[in-house]
């Protein structure tokens, strides 16, 4: 998806959060918009981040022209359940995090090899059997990309992905 | 029945016994009940819809409410456009009531119709009982879901005790920043079950709060580049209908300070009066020659309340190309979506303008008046090419000479005419043709050009303002897939004139076959069509029919002097194209004229791609 959109000189990668409010239907009026008004949605993430005022968070990675990311970000505002619509992308830095769940099967030198780079990248190994691991692995998407990308020829036969969260640096809130 | 003589659960009567008050002072409703109430409380007086299984309990707190006529439609879709009709015409929202499942799925045509018009509407659905939902039981359908993307906002109210505050709700989104229509989907047991009932004015929402107050810092902007103009040009939208009448006034002042030509969207018309000689016509793909050119060729545009539709703008990549566009909407994702503007400008019509006003008045602001009146003498000479005559027949009743007759015959009514159209050449006639004194005189369906919209628009227009004239423009083609309101017009007493511009096809269709495809009429002539005086008369309406210039002008006199709904099947040239024209994928400087059609029109392939 992003490798194909990236080849475009003016299609840029935008991480766009939304807090809404948690009612019914709200992811629903969210993903409609993308998909009704042809909107690219790379990844996305949605959970409630503020029990007593019922609010959720939906971190969306989309891509398009400036243009389009602007009529993104308005598209959004306009929903009625909407509080509030941040571009992590074109404000000040953020940090930008996804976790992934990788299962690598194989025996002997793979295996062995497999858990030598899930070491270097920092993962968990969250289960184990004779012929298996699972990783669990936290970072910017692509530092994941680059982990399945290597997991690849070792045995790799299942990958679980969140999605991006993202949050401002400094004392600033979104 | 009370003593009152109201019967129980009417509203009279629910307000004096059944509003017992809870502990926090509220009073105790059915769900049924506090929809009645919510609606008087937001000062509803008509309401347009269709009883079925799902809305019955509501149906029944109706029965004996007083202050509140409800319109018994033929179909779910006639009570939506008629509701549209008559918000357009009153400034008001359109209130409708129809059951679930199929009453609901009717009314998504009007909903979408109503989305695209910015026209504030309040549409209440039944729905089967909470328990049954998700079951597939009769007459369920996902209503929420269906309307998601053709309404503003909607609901599911499956507790009684959000009803009320939902209600209200609905009402403030509908009616406040760009307009649209909601739906509140009631299942049949909520509406049985009893809860407290709050009171409009205790409702403030979380999220919503549409900005409607101008950045000054864009309005001394807007009128520097003003000021600095040499080649102005007013482009103002349905916005300033919206807005309400005092933007039409006061739209009018700054065309008059500034003394710079205007122009206008469909939508818009009837904002600035067609009798002014600054007004210069309708603009876009069937506009007048002079507002096209003025379009392409000005240096500073100032868009008021209007969103850059591609009917409007043509070939994009041609459009305006040497202006600053200012651009004025309540709708912030309306700036920069088709057109890069200069100046936006986000806030209600009303308040920009009175602030446009101000500035240009207190800094004592001056336009370039030997460039104005270099630009007025070109769109002069614009203005001599007539691009609006066309050839009239002595044999043939021409649509344009029938429209000009419609007009001439009912002008000295002034304000007190209304014109509803269906979708089509005649609707693009009349926008061309009938001259537009005053706001909300003008229902048509603009941005989803719905077929079938006129008729039932007349009905609402005619229940708001009971002695006016109201006349639908309209197609044998289009007044078909709505004709059945004809019957709610006689049930009401609502003396709708019917104007049929019989063609017999469906003539834009016919219009763009001739002119992109060669002439194959696929499939857009009619070859059975109805006797529609005979119809009339089977509705118990008037019917009449002109073939001849000759007898045209005492048929329509004849239309207007009866009481009764009148179908007018007034039989034109077949053959006749609606012209100017801006073919597909041209510039606004590219049109076509009547008398250019012998030539040949070129579209180009990309052209023909679109719309």
């Amino acid at each position: 998806m992003s490798s194909a959109a990236t080849k475009l000189p003016n299609i840029e990668r935008h991480t766009i959060a939304v807090l809404v409010d948690n009612e019914a239907g709200v992811l629903a009026r969210v993903v409609g918009l993308f998909s009704g008004r042809g909107y690219n949605i790379e990844s996305l993430t949605v959970a409630e981040v503020d029990h007593v005022a019922r609010t959720s968070r939906v971190t969306i990675v989309t891509s398009g022209t400036p243009a389009v990311i602007e009529q993104i970000e308005a598209q959004l505002r306009r929903l009625v359940a909407v509080h509030r619509v941040h571009n992590w992308t074109t404000s000040a830095p953020g940090i930008e995090r996804e976790m992934a769940l990788v299962k690598v099967t194989g025996t002997g030198e793979k295996r062995v090899e497999a858990m030598r780079m899930g070491e270097i990248f920092r993962c968990h190994i969250v289960d184990t059997t004779h012929t298996s691991f699972v990783f669990e692995i936290t970072g910017a998407p692509s530092k994941i990309d680059q982990f399945v990308d290597l997991m690849r020829p070792l045995g790799l036969v299942d990958v679980s992905r969140t999605g991006v969260a993202a949050i401002a640096r400094g004392p600033e809130a979104m | 029945m009370d003593k009152d003589g109201n019967a129980p659960g009417s509203g009279a009567a629910l307000e004096k016994y059944s509003g017992l008050p809870t502990r926090d002072g509220a009073i105790e409703l059915s769900g049924a009940e506090m929809v009645i109430r919510a609606l008087k409380d937001q000062g509803v007086k008509h309401i347009f819809g269709y009883p079925g299984g799902a809305v019955l309990p509501i149906y029944d707190a109706l029965f004996a409410a007083e202050g509140i006529t409800h319109v018994l439609v033929r179909h779910e879709q006639g009570a939506v456009h008629a509701a549209e009709g008559y918000a357009r015409s009153t400034g008001k929202p359109g209130v409708v009531l129809v059951t679930s499942g199929p009453g609901a799925t009717n009314a998504v045509t009007g909903l979408t119709d109503a989305l695209m018009d910015s026209i504030p509407l309040i549409v209440l659905t039944g729905q089967v009982a909470t328990h049954l939902i998700g079951t597939d039981a009769f007459q369920e359908a996902d209503t929420v879901g269906i309307t998601r993307a053709c309404t503003k906002h909607n609901w599911l109210v499956k507790d009684v005790n959000d009803l009320s505050r939902t209600l209200h709700e609905a009402f403030q989104i509908a009616t406040t920043g760009r307009p649209g229509p909601v739906v509140v989907d009631i299942p049949k047991d909520v509406q049985f079950k009893k809860g407290p009932y709050v009171m409009p004015d205790a409702i403030r929402h979380r999220t919503y709060k549409p900005k409607t107050d101008p950045d000054l810092g864009t309005i001394v902007k807007a009128i520097d580049l003003m000021a600095n103009a040499k080649r102005p040009l007013f482009y103002t939208g349905g916005g300033i209908i919206n807005s309400g009448p005092e933007a039409s006034r006061l739209l009018r002042e700054l065309v008059k300070v500034t003394g710079f030509p205007i122009t206008s969207t469909l939508m818009g018309l009837g904002a600035f009066p067609a009798s002014d000689p600054q007004w210069l016509g309708l603009v876009g793909m069937h506009g007048t020659y002079e507002s096209n050119h003025a379009m392409h060729d000005c240096d500073v545009m100032i868009a008021l309340g209007s969103r850059f539709d591609d009917r409007v703008t043509g070939n994009i990549a041609k459009f305006s190309p040497d202006s600053k566009k200012i651009h004025l909407d309540i709708d912030a994702a309306q700036i920069n979506k088709n057109v890069h503007v200069d100046v936006p400008i986000v806030a209600d019509a009303t308040k920009a303008l009175k602030e446009m006003l101000h500035f240009w008045k207190t800094q004592k602001r001056k336009v370039d008046a030997a460039a104005l009146k270099e630009w007025w003498k070109q769109i002069d000479h614009w203005r001599e090419r007539k691009s609006l005559d066309f050839r009239n027949s002595q044999s043939l009743i021409k649509p344009q000479y029938a429209i000009d007759r419609l007009y001439e015959l009912t002008k000295h009514r002034g304000n007190d005419v209304y014109i509803t159209t269906e979708v089509g050449q005649h609707q693009m006639w009349a926008a061309q043709r009938f001259r537009f004194e005053a706001p909300n005189r003008w229902m048509t369906s603009g941005g989803l050009g719905t077929m079938g919209y006129g008729l039932p628009a007349a009905v609402g227009v005619q229940m708001a303002h009971p002695g006016a004239l109201v006349i639908d423009i309209a197609g044998e083609a289009s007044v078909q897939m709505t004709m059945q309101e004809m019957s709610t017009a006689v049930q009401y007493d609502l003396p709708i004139k019917i104007f049929i511009l019989n063609n017999e096809y469906m003539g834009m269709v016919r219009q763009w076959q001739q002119l992109l495809h060669g002439g194959r009429y696929s499939h857009s002539y009619s070859e059975a069509l109805p006797d529609f005086v005979k119809l009339a008369e089977a509705y118990g309406c008037l019917g009449l029919r002109a073939s001849n210039p000759n007898e045209l002008d005492a048929m329509i006199l004849e239309m207007i002097n009866s009481p009764k709904p009148v179908l007018f099947d007034c039989r034109v040239d077949p053959k006749e194209n609606c012209y100017p024209m801006i073919p597909s994928g041209a510039a606004h400087n590219e049109m076509i004229l009547c008398d250019a059609e012998e030539e040949g029109t070129k579209v180009s392939d990309e052209g023909k791609m679109l719309v």
